[in-house]
């Protein structure tokens, strides 16, 4: 087979060889709706959590679909979504200089300090 | 996401590779914004790509019997199942599009067959013993190449695979119970079984793939995780399975040389017909016209309700 078609596909083997296009077409790119990121509290007591995207005209359609989508089978009490556009994020990179001033203060956690295991409800 | 981030001053190329080589070494995931090789991004959109194209055509073959279903059960049922499958291929799209992949262009590449879609689902649904059929058979293969890509090393199609999976068991399970019902019927609705199975079953072992002697570049897909194992491991892992769940249903499978090789304690099958699995792929198969245009007629057919909802949202100013 002149290609690489592996079982990755899913529901079955695919080309996965370096002949299928990726990149978008500039040009081609529609018009399309935004892109809404969005979050789902699970139950009562539990965060909302992020769960995926989906592509809407406005607000409301992204919770109408966010519903279809992501909770058709309870998986949520209350649905959050929000413009990709608008979220600033940190870089996730665990190395991320950001997250270096926590790194070296060791004090900010209970096992710091040495305190003789007779010491009751401690 | 394809949020922007705070600036933050560049590190070196080979520092970012090797930063990256030990996130997967250390069986971590990958995220969106992190550094990446160019390989490992394409690999992944193709991959993830006709991941749900596979879905999306996948709802056809089904959705053809949603209109005949022969009870008010079977049919909620079946249009939960097709409903299911637009929903795998909406987190498919989501987790492609947090690698620079945008969701309209793909549906564009799938109509104008640039990329492809599964093999299996160019095959016609003739009966209704055909929709059980697919539940155990299809989406019973589907699953085993499925679990395994829970643990890719790219975190978001890793997370949708977890929500996929979870899903996809209630379509085999429903599946398997529908053909039980039908073995437990009539001699024709027994006989409607066999001949979905005579003809689901050799397609359903080409979705694994080529041989591994025909893939030569599976090895980089392992190496960076994408890959879990090869093709011929998931495809044996399939046939162990099947053949006591088939004995259990009181089907024959259509192959005079499947046997259990005591040695190892797994059934082998006969020569599977690779020049089939070629054609079809290349779109010789008996439907694939059919399923690109009925793709093609919906994104164009609903081109004015996309056009009206969006002028809505202008003129409401969302």
């Amino acid at each position: 087979m002149s290609t690489d078609v592996t079982a990755e596909g899913g529901h079955g083997a695919v080309p996965t060889g370096p002949e299928v296009p990726t990149e978008p077409r500039p040009a081609r790119v529609r018009r399309d709706w935004p892109l809404y990121e969005v979050f789902v509290r699970g139950k009562r007591g539990l965060n909302h959590v992020h769960v995926g995207s989906l592509h809407a005209a406005d607000d409301e359609m992204a919770v109408d679909a966010a519903r279809d989508l992501y909770t058709r089978r309870n998986e949520g009490v209350s649905i959050w979504v929000v413009k990709a556009a608008d979220i600033t994020a940190s870089s996730p990179d665990e190395k991320d200089p950001l997250f270096a001033p926590s790194g070296d203060k060791v004090y900010r956690h209970p096992t710091f300090y040495e305190i003789p295991e007779d010491v009751p409800h401690m | 996401m394809t949020a922007p981030t705070l600036e933050r001053p560049a590190a070196d190329e080979a520092a970012l590779q090797e930063h990256f080589d030990a996130t997967i070494a250390a069986e971590h995931r990958i995220e969106p914004r992190d550094w990446m090789p160019e390989g490992y991004r394409r690999t992944l959109i193709r991959q993830i790509a006709q991941h749900a194209h596979s879905e999306i055509i996948g709802m056809q073959p089904e959705g053809d019997w949603l209109l005949a279903a022969p009870s008010l059960r079977r049919k909620a049922i079946l249009l939960a199942k097709v409903q299911d499958e637009a929903g795998h291929g909406m987190y498919l799209y989501s987790a492609a599009e947090t690698l620079g992949a945008d969701r309209a262009d793909l549906t564009d590449k799938l109509i104008e067959r640039m990329q492809k879609y599964s093999s299996i689902f160019n095959y016609p649904t003739l009966t209704y013993a055909d929709v059980g059929v697919i539940g155990w058979l299809v989406d019973g293969a589907a699953i085993c190449n499925q679990v395994p890509l829970c643990r890719s090393s790219y975190g978001p199609y890793a997370r949708a695979m977890i929500r996929i999976c979870k899903e996809e068991s209630f379509h085999q399970r429903q599946g398997y119970e529908l053909l039980m019902t039908m073995m437990g019927g009539s001699d024709e609705q027994r006989a409607m079984v066999q001949d979905a199975v005579d003809r689901w079953w050799w397609p359903s072992l080409m979705m694994f793939g080529p041989p591994d002697a025909d893939s030569p570049n599976s090895a980089q897909s392992m190496a960076w995780g994408i890959k879990r194992h090869s093709n011929d491991e998931l495809r044996q892992r399939f046939v162990d399975m099947t053949v006591p769940q088939a004995q259990f249903l009181g089907v024959t499978l259509p192959d005079p040389d499947l046997e259990f090789d005591a040695a190892t304690g797994h059934w082998r099958s006969g020569a599977i017909d690779w020049e089939e699995f070629k054609r079809v792929l290349a779109g010789d198969g008996p439907m694939n016209a059919v399923r690109i245009a009925r793709r093609r007629a919906a994104r164009d057919e609903n081109a004015w309700v996309t056009a009206a909802a969006t002028a809505y949202a202008e003129k409401h100013g969302a």
